[in-house]
Formats: structure tokens, C-alpha cells, sequence
């Protein structure tokens, strides 16, 4: 048996640090440390409700604006505030372009290194990168002189021993399984990805202000500059000299041309970049549908409502798959998450329900610096052990397009064909391939839907509808002296729910389960792993000294310690 | 190891850009700089010759949005950035070695540079129960702070966090959370407040490390004046509303569609130092009060506390500058006389704020242009002659009472006051008053000939100052 320490986790969200054992080649156990705490949750109690989604989002600045939707949603459904149409299109829109950059460009960032030697790039031939290119897109988007150009960077940068992100995660490791051409050609979609992620940044900044942190939310809809619907010019009482046309950002015509144009440009490259890549590997790593399978117990809270009644449709539909049996999917109960600490950092021993008894009072019970390894029996990672109804779930997009696909709908429809295409059975999703395969149909499936939510809040605009934000009870003198809210909704990395109660118009408790949290869980009361743990069982590892294996079932579930631990 | 032609003009022109191209890159970033436009091709040169400085990034406590900022970054663009400028060696959000590999690199990273590094650090750090709230490969992050900033030949923090402890100081925090400034200290530190921070800062202060081997001058917080000089509140592109007393009152009204002044909607822009309004975010797509929501504070020491409610008009006292009270910035909003005179009480209140800081600025840039040497004069001699304010705040300058109009002719007084010396008088078009067009001081002015790089009325001329 040999104990493999990986500290730190790179490419993930946070300080991670993942211990397995291993016994005879196989990966006979499993236990995953978040090594970072903060304090939000605490930091929030005392303060102005309506201020709370600006300290909230903070949790997490690469899911960014995940916190703050999950916090205003929270706020509201406490005081009971409906928000205009055209917020939920924004909201939608600020989400689902979030969701599509994170996968698509997180692609390139954090899983492309694993399964492409970018150090082996510059033995790519261009000429063969273009042929393999043009293969496997309808439309790419290289020359040979472009590929060239990369390949020649790169080997200057590997000769000079600075290859800073573009090293091979591994060198010459056996797991890796691409030819040089293709390695080529995913270093070169790594710089595309970077350029082009930088592109929905505007999209991004134009609807939220900045980003990350977007700052045009607000309790009861959004924040943004409408266009001026009153006359065109000055009437009598008015100063002569107002300056109108300062105004509109995001819905002057040439924002909203802007908007058009960036939407167009994800759907490009998710369809010409990114999706063909994703089943490229897919198909050059098929058997990886056999490690990381996991728990097979999947949570989905569903998000981007379609419709504004109180229960409104979700694109993204909200379930539970038991054991990995998808010919059935149970409603979601949110009174049914509970968070057990008796293997992490916190004063308490028993589940906490994040509704009713919820706390986060830290205290680090493992061993001092320099840590060489965790007790698995005792303490051991500073995220929390949320369980539903008492079961570990996997949540996260393999976990929403399994619900997707049971529930059946548009985007059932969508897992279907790519699935298909790739001549895999819906159960791959539970797996370490199966979850990227996931995270790039969930892109495809909502940088389709971004063109409709935008032309949708373009016509209402343009008809008169100026509505962004219901503030009839922004006073605060009209609330209840005691109430209480919850949101259930979605971040890249899995389920997120807020709970909050309010006491006298100032937060008196607020909890936070992220997907992380679900999936970076450690042990139990009883025992139980979490998600991530659970996958990592059966995981073969041929070279100790270089657990790529492994490492690919981390990544495979983009972890965000950040979002985890609050 | 480094060759000089793996520089960023090379790489562009590698990429076909022009030269013409690439002069006007220079311009942007020694406007964004607030240089005299002179210096344009002292950047360029810079710029065209240097090195990949390499750069270790670490990553305490913090959410991510730093580098998240960091890959959006666009002048120079990210790419440029990894393949040209910089050889990012330790990045945990983007190396591809993981574990032992990865802390390898880390503690080779003193051997392999000894000339040093720049050190950026994103997040605060935990000092609390033996700063056990964030390990980095079984060690607290304390240490790896401190160890790695020893090697460096300048700490970069970037973000809230880094800067005094940010989100996890909120409220007082559970963790110890500490800013780097409290780690490490010294000279060699440059701070870059926001949350998170905006990355044209980030990039400006490396092009200025580039062309002038320096760091730029900075506040007693390591703040370079470039950026933290001057108040949202007087570059805002709402400001004319506000003087003209035109105010959003409820989210969404008329006023808020026609883009008016934020302030009683709780803005925070006339407490903040920093240059949202003209450097914005995403390549100058939009910012907070642009898109149609207030200032927050985020780039001010412990925002999360100070400001009070986000949507409560300024308080009094104010957060930032406790021995103004607020009505004396605050009451100018009502019309008639009395609020002219107190707006005015307010622009020169900032205005005096910035002679204090742009001054010493100015200083450092005549040393400069006379060929005087760089590393004296970017340290801000100002700051050694008393001590350097710890808050940006109008301790002791500050008009308690509003101020008469006085538009001109203060420069000379107040900078003597200062300790600066200014002959000459101050150029006509220095005037408070708001321009009569509707144009707003809403653009980081394109430098010009006449070495006008966005001062504020007031403001000492670079042209017409000489050395202390």
C-alpha cells in the first residue's frame, strides 16, 4: 500500500490537496482536503439584506455572479419579491454566458494539459494539425502559418526552460495518447481559448459592469441603464443640458449590437472549437467511460427559469437520479440538505441543516505544519459533508444532463444526439470522460438559447417594457420583522443553495452549499465518502511517481475549493 | 536564458502589427500610467527590448477573481502577456505540474533567478491559529508568502484581500485574515486595491517596471498614484448630474434611465479613490456607475465595513475621511447657490487631495525627464520628507466648511503649502467650472502635445514645476 499525496491540487479553483492510497496498481482509497477557510457566511450576519449579494459573491471569482443570483434569489423569495421578466433574462443571460466561457475556456485551461502533452507540441507538424483540424470541425479557425507561428513559440519557450503553463503535466508520461499534430493543435485552441474567453469578458462587463463580480444586481431585478423611454428631446422643465446620450451602455444600439455579435462568436466556438475537441478526445479516450464512475446518486437543482411564475420551467431541470437508475427522477425537497462535520474543521459533531441549525464555527483539528499526511479517521478538510436526506450525491453538469435527459425536454434531446454521435450509452455520463463530455453539451446546449434570451429582452425593451427591478418593497420599513429565504439554483460546479434568515430587516444566519461543497465532501458521520472520494476508488494508477489518472478524475469534477469553502 | 528578442514588440510584430500599431499601444499604456505623453517612446523602447520578466503568482485566501481579472487582461492581452512579457513559472490556477512537482518549482524558483522575480499575490493571508486556514502543500501560506517575496525584486498584491485582508477581514473576520503589506511590508511592495483588482493597473505597473526598472510611485500603502490618485467621484462620467443636482432616486425611475448621478442611491464614488471611470473594465466597455449601479468602495481599506449599507447615501461621518462631515459634501445637492458653493467646497477638497499626491507624482516624473536617476526619484522624495498618509483621506488640508469659489490661482499656494515650488500661473482652462458642452470627463484623456494626461483642474502643471 502506498499512500500518494497530491498538495497542491493546480488547475482547480482553490487549495486543494487530494490523498489515495495504493494498492497494486488500483487506487484503494480516497480522501479530499480542502485546505482553505475564509468566513463569509459569518461575515455576512448583521448586515443589510440587500447588501448581501455583494459580500456573498465574493465566495467565488471564477463561477462569478454564481453567488450573487443564488443571494438576490435568496433575499427575495424571503420578502417575497417577484422581479420583472426582464431581470430574469439579464440574470439568465449574465449566467449562461458565465456557464459557456467557464466550460469552453476551462476546457483549454484546466483539462486540455492532462490529456495533451503541450510540451510534445512542438513536434506537431502544422500541415497535419490543419488536416486533423479540418477533420474533426466543420469550420476551423487555424492556418498553417498560425500553427506554425505557436509551434515555433513554444519550442523557443520549452528551450529556454520557461514554459511557464504550457509544459507537459506529466513529461513523457504513458497516459497521455495523442500525436504531437493534435497536441499542436490543442496548445494552439489553449491561446484561442484565451483570446476568445477575453471577448465574452465584454459580454460579461457590459451586463454586469465588471467582471468578474458583476455589480448591476439588485434585490428585486437589475441594476442596468435602460434606454431613455421618455421624449427624445428636452420639453420646458427640463435642464437644457442633460446629457442623455452618456447614458445607455448595454442597450444603446451599439451595445446591443456588440451583445449580437459576441453571442455569435460563442456559438462559434463552441461549435467549431470546442465541442469537435471534446469528442476528438472523447473518442481517442474511450475507456476513460470506466474510471471515475462514482456514487451514481445525482442532484440537480436546476436553473435559468423560462418563464416567470412562481414555479417557473428551468432549462436546466431540477431532480434526483438514484443509482444511476435514469428511468426515474424525484423532485427536490430543499429541507432535505443537511451538512455533517464530523470529519472537518468546525466545533460542531452532528449534521446541521443549513434552514434551521446551520452554523460555521472553524476549528482546525488536524496535525500542525508541515502536514505529511491526513488521519482519515479524524478531521481532515476544512469543506463540510452536505448529504440529502442522508445520501452523498454527485452534482455538476454530468449530474444536470443525467436529470436533463431523465426528465426528457430540449435538453434531453441535446445529451441524446451528442451521445449518440459518440456512440455512448447515457450511463457514460458517470465517469471521468462522461463529465467533460457533459460540461461541453450543457455549453452547446445554452449558447444556443443565449441569442433567444437576448432577442427576447431586445423586444421588450424596444416595445416600451423598461421594467428591470420591482422595488415596491425596497423599504425596508414594509418587512416582515422576522422571515426567512432560500435559493436553489445552479454554478459550473455543481448545486448551490443559499439559506438566510432576516430578524429585525438585518441577516441573522446564512448558509451556503455549493456544488463544490457536495463534490469536495470528505467523510461523513458514518463514514460515507463524498462524491469526489468515491470516484477516485478503482482509479489505476501506473506510475506513482506521476498520478495522472488520478488527477484526471479530479479535474474531471472542476473543483472549486473556493465555492466548497466559504 | 532570456533573449532580449523575445520581447513583446517582437512577438507583435511576429503577429503583424504594425508599428504604428505598436506606438499607439505605448501611448495607451503611458496614458494609462498618467506619464506626460512624452514618455510614449521611452515605453515603447522599454517595451520592445525587455525580457520575460518571470513572475510567481500565489493564491491565499481569496475567491479566484484575481485571475480570473488576469485572463481578461487586454492591453497587453493575456496571451501577449504568457508567451511574450512574462514567464509565469508558478500559477496554481494554470501550471500544468500538480503536487511535489509543482512546490518543486517553487522552491527552485530563488536558484533559477537570482537576479530576482516579481511576485504577485492574490488574497490575504491567515495569521490566526498558526495561519492554518490556508495551506499550500501541508505549509501555511504565511510562509510561502514570506519566503517567496525574499527572493523577489517586487511583490505585486493584487485584489482587495492582498491589499489589508479584504472579504475575510470583513466584520472582523474568523481567520486573522491579513493584507500581504502586513506579511512583508517594505519598499519592494506595490498594492493594487479593488475587488478584484482591475487588471490595466495590474498591467501599467509591469510596463512600468519594464521601461523604467522602478516601480511606480506610490502612497504610504504601496498604492502608485496612477491609479489610486485621484476620486472616482471627480473622473465620473455622471458628475455634471451631480452638479447639476440631477439625482437617480429610485432603481429604475426616469432619472436612472437617463443615466443620472447615483450618489443618493448610496454611490460611493465620492469616497474612492480610483480610476474606474477612465481606465473602466474589458477594454473600456463599462464600470459599476456606467452600467447603472453605485460605487462600492471596493478599492478602499476595509470597504465592507466602512462604507456602511451599500445603498444608504454617504453617511456622516464619512467612511474614509472621518474629519469631514457629510453634509459638507452631501448638501450640494439640492440646487440654488448654496449647493454650487458646497460642490465647489467638495472639488476642491479633492482637488487639494490630489495637489498632495499628483504633485509628488510630477516631482518624479521632471527628475525623470532630465535623465535623473530613476530609482531616487520614483520613490517619492515627498514621501520621505514627512510621513506618508496612511488613508488617502483630507486629514488635515480638507475645507471643513465649504469653500468660496476659487478656481484659480490656488495651485501655487496650495502647492507651496505642499512643499511644492510652481512658477508661472496657472493655465486658464483650469477652471472648476463644468465645461458649458455636455461632454463629460468621462475618457482617460488621450495624451497630448501639450502634456496634458488628464489633471484635474488645479493640478500642478508637470511643464511648469520644477524639482523640489
Amino acid at each position: 500500500m502506498t499512500r500518494l499525496v497530491i498538495d497542491p491540487v493546480t488547475r482547480v479553483g482553490g487549495p486543494l490537496r487530494v490523498e489515495v492510497d495504493v494498492r497494486d496498481g488500483v487506487v484503494a482509497d480516497a480522501w479530499t482536503s480542502a485546505t482553505m477557510f475564509r468566513g463569509l457566511e459569518r461575515a455576512l450576519i448583521g448586515r443589510d439584506p440587500r447588501d448581501a449579494w455583494l459580500l456573498a459573491q465574493r465566495i467565488c471569482g471564477t463561477c462569478n455572479g454564481v453567488h450573487a443570483l443564488a443571494s438576490v434569489r435568496a433575499v427575495e423569495q424571503a420578502l417575497g419579491i417577484a422581479i420583472p421578466g426582464n431581470a430574469r433574462l439579464i440574470r439568465n443571460l449574465l449566467a449562461g454566458s458565465q456557464l459557456v466561457t467557464g466550460h469552453a475556456a476551462g476546457f483549454y485551461l484546466r483539462h486540455a494539459p492532462d490529456w495533451a502533452d503541450l510540451g510534445a507540441a512542438p513536434g506537431g507538424d502544422p500541415g497535419a494539425s490543419l488536416a486533423l483540424a479540418r477533420s474533426i470541425s466543420d469550420a476551423p479557425t487555424l492556418t498553417v502559418g498560425y500553427l506554425a507561428r505557436i509551434r515555433d513559440r513554444l519550442a523557443a519557450l520549452i528551450e529556454a526552460g520557461q514554459p511557464g503553463p504550457f509544459g507537459p503535466a506529466q513529461p513523457d508520461d504513458p497516459a497521455y495518447r495523442l500525436s504531437p499534430a493534435a497536441d499542436l493543435l490543442f496548445a494552439a485552441h489553449y491561446l484561442q481559448a484565451l483570446d476568445w474567453r477575453r471577448s465574452m469578458t465584454r459580454f460579461q462587463t457590459y451586463l454586469g459592469g465588471k467582471s468578474p463580480h458583476p455589480q448591476t444586481f439588485l434585490v428585486g431585478g437589475m441594476a442596468l441603464v435602460t434606454p431613455w423611454g421618455g421624449p427624445a428631446r428636452a420639453t420646458g422643465g427640463e435642464h437644457p443640458r442633460r446629457p442623455d446620450t452618456s447614458a445607455p451602455a448595454a442597450f444603446s444600439e451599439r451595445g446591443q449590437a456588440t451583445l449580437s455579435s459576441l453571442v455569435a462568436g460563442a456559438r462559434d466556438f463552441v461549435d467549431h472549437v470546442y465541442l469537435p475537441d471534446v469528442l476528438y478526445l472523447a473518442d481517442a479516450y474511450r475507456d476513460s467511460v470506466s474510471t471515475g464512475v462514482g456514487l451514481g446518486n445525482l442532484l440537480a437543482f436546476g436553473d435559468f427559469p423560462e418563464d416567470d411564475s412562481i414555479v417557473p420551467r428551468l432549462l436546466l431541470p431540477r431532480g434526483r437520479v438514484m443509482d444511476r437508475d435514469l428511468s426515474r427522477v424525484d423532485s427536490v425537497d430543499q429541507s432535505g440538505v443537511a451538512e455533517c462535520v464530523g470529519h472537518a474543521h468546525y466545533a460542531e459533531d452532528a449534521g446541521l441543516r443549513p434552514a434551521a441549525d446551520g452554523a460555521t464555527n472553524p476549528r482546525y483539528q488536524g496535525p500542525p505544519p508541515p502536514v505529511t499526511s491526513l488521519d482519515g479517521a479524524a478531521r481532515y478538510s476544512w469543506s463540510k459533508a452536505p448529504r440529502y436526506f442522508d445520501d452523498p450525491m454527485e452534482v455538476g453538469p454530468a449530474a444536470r444532463m443525467a436529470v436533463a435527459h431523465a426528465a426528457g425536454g430540449p435538453a434531453g434531446a441535446v445529451v441524446d444526439r451528442v451521445l449518440g454521435n459518440l456512440g455512448l450509452e447515457t450511463t457514460a455520463l458517470f465517469s471521468t470522460l462522461g463529465r467533460i463530455v457533459a460540461r461541453a453539451i450543457e455549453a452547446k446546449l445554452l449558447v444556443d438559447r443565449l441569442d433567444g434570451w437576448l432577442g427576447e429582452l431586445m423586444t421588450n425593451l424596444g416595445s416600451g417594457d423598461l421594467a428591470l427591478a420591482d422595488i415596491s418593497d425596497w423599504d425596508q420599513a414594509r418587512w416582515p420583522g422576522e422571515t426567512a429565504g432560500w435559493s436553489l439554483g445552479e454554478s459550473a460546479g455543481g448545486a448551490v443553495g443559499h439559506w438566510l434568515r432576516i430578524s429585525d430587516r438585518r441577516i441573522v444566519a446564512y448558509q451556503v452549499v455549493d456544488g463544490s461543497t457536495w463534490n469536495l465532501s470528505p467523510r461523513d458521520g458514518r463514514g460515507r465518502r463524498g462524491a469526489l472520494e468515491e470516484a477516485l476508488v478503482g482509479t489505476p494508477v501506473q506510475n506513482p511517481a506521476s498520478p495522472l489518472e488520478v488527477l484526471r478524475v479530479i479535474r474531471s469534477f472542476d473543483p472549486c475549493p473556493a465555492c466548497a469553502v466559504q | 536564458m532570456i533573449r532580449p528578442e523575445d520581447g513583446l514588440h517582437a512577438a507583435l510584430v511576429r503577429r503583424g502589427m504594425t508599428r504604428r500599431a505598436f506606438l499607439k499601444f505605448s501611448a495607451a499604456m503611458t496614458a494609462a500610467l498618467a506619464l506626460p505623453a512624452t514618455y510614449a517612446p521611452r515605453v515603447a523602447a522599454a517595451v520592445q527590448s525587455a525580457p520575460r520578466l518571470p513572475l510567481i503568482w500565489l493564491r491565499g485566501q481569496a475567491c479566484g477573481g484575481e485571475t480570473e481579472a488576469f485572463l481578461a487582461a487586454a492591453e497587453p492581452s493575456v496571451t501577449e502577456l504568457l508567451l511574450d512579457l512574462l514567464s509565469v513559472d508558478y500559477h496554481e490556477s494554470l501550471m500544468a505540474s500538480s503536487g511535489a512537482a509543482a512546490t518543486a518549482e517553487l522552491t527552485a524558483v530563488t536558484d533559477r533567478y537570482p537576479d530576482g522575480y516579481i511576485a504577485v499575490i492574490e488574497g490575504s493571508v491567515p495569521t490566526a491559529e498558526g495561519g492554518m486556514a490556508c495551506t499550500v502543500g501541508g505549509r501555511p501560506f504565511r510562509d510561502v508568502v514570506g519566503e517567496v517575496s525574499a527572493g523577489a525584486v517586487a511583490t505585486i498584491a493584487v485584489g482587495a484581500c492582498a491589499f489589508d485582508g479584504g472579504t475575510q477581514a470583513a466584520g472582523g473576520g474568523q481567520t486573522g485574515a491579513a493584507g500581504a503589506a502586513n506579511i512583508i511590508g517594505g519598499d519592494r511592495l506595490v498594492t493594487l486595491p479593488g475587488c478584484p483588482v482591475n487588471v490595466e493597473n495590474l498591467a501599467a505597473t509591469i510596463v512600468h517596471f519594464l521601461t523604467f526598472r522602478e516601480l511606480p510611485a506610490r502612497d504610504g500603502r504601496g498604492r502608485p498614484l496612477f491609479a489610486y490618485g485621484g476620486l472616482i467621484h471627480n473622473q465620473c462620467e455622471r458628475r455634471a448630474h451631480f452638479e447639476f443636482g440631477e439625482f437617480v432616486l429610485a432603481w429604475g425611475d426616469e432619472a436612472a434611465q437617463k443615466g443620472w448621478c447615483l450618489y443618493k442611491m448610496g454611490c460611493k464614488g465620492p469616497e474612492t479613490f480610483a480610476n474606474c471611470p477612465t481606465v473602466q473594465y474589458a477594454s473600456r466597455t463599462s464600470w459599476a456607475v456606467k452600467a447603472g449601479h453605485g460605487c462600492i468602495g471596493c478599492a478602499m481599506p476595509g470597504f465592507w465595513d466602512a462604507i456602511g449599507p451599500a445603498y444608504q447615501r454617504l453617511p456622516a461621518p464619512l467612511p474614509f475621511a472621518p474629519n469631514v462631515s457629510a453634509d459638507q459634501i452631501g448638501l450640494a445637492l439640492v440646487g440654488g447657490v448654496a449647493a454650487v458653493t458646497a460642490t465647489h467646497g467638495a472639488v476642491t477638497y479633492g482637488r487639494e487631495l490630489r495637489n498632495r499626491f499628483v504633485g509628488r507624482r510630477r516631482g518624479a516624473n521632471v527628475a525623470l525627464a532630465d535623465g535623473g536617476p530613476a530609482v531616487a526619484v520614483t520613490e517619492m522624495p515627498a514621501a520621505a520628507e514627512e510621513p506618508a498618509p496612511v488613508e488617502m483621506a483630507p486629514v488635515e488640508t480638507a475645507p471643513v466648511e465649504p469653500a468660496p469659489v476659487e478656481p484659480e490661482g490656488v495651485g501655487p499656494t496650495e502647492a507651496a503649502a505642499d512643499g511644492q515650488s510652481i512658477p508661472g500661473s496657472v493655465r486658464a482652462a483650469e477652471i472648476v467650472e463644468p465645461e458649458p458642452a455636455p461632454a463629460l470627463p468621462m475618457n482617460v484623456p488621450e495624451p497630448s502635445a501639450d502634456g496634458d494626461d488628464g489633471r484635474r483642474p488645479g493640478d500642478p502643471s508637470p511643464g511648469e514645476e520644477t524639482r523640489p
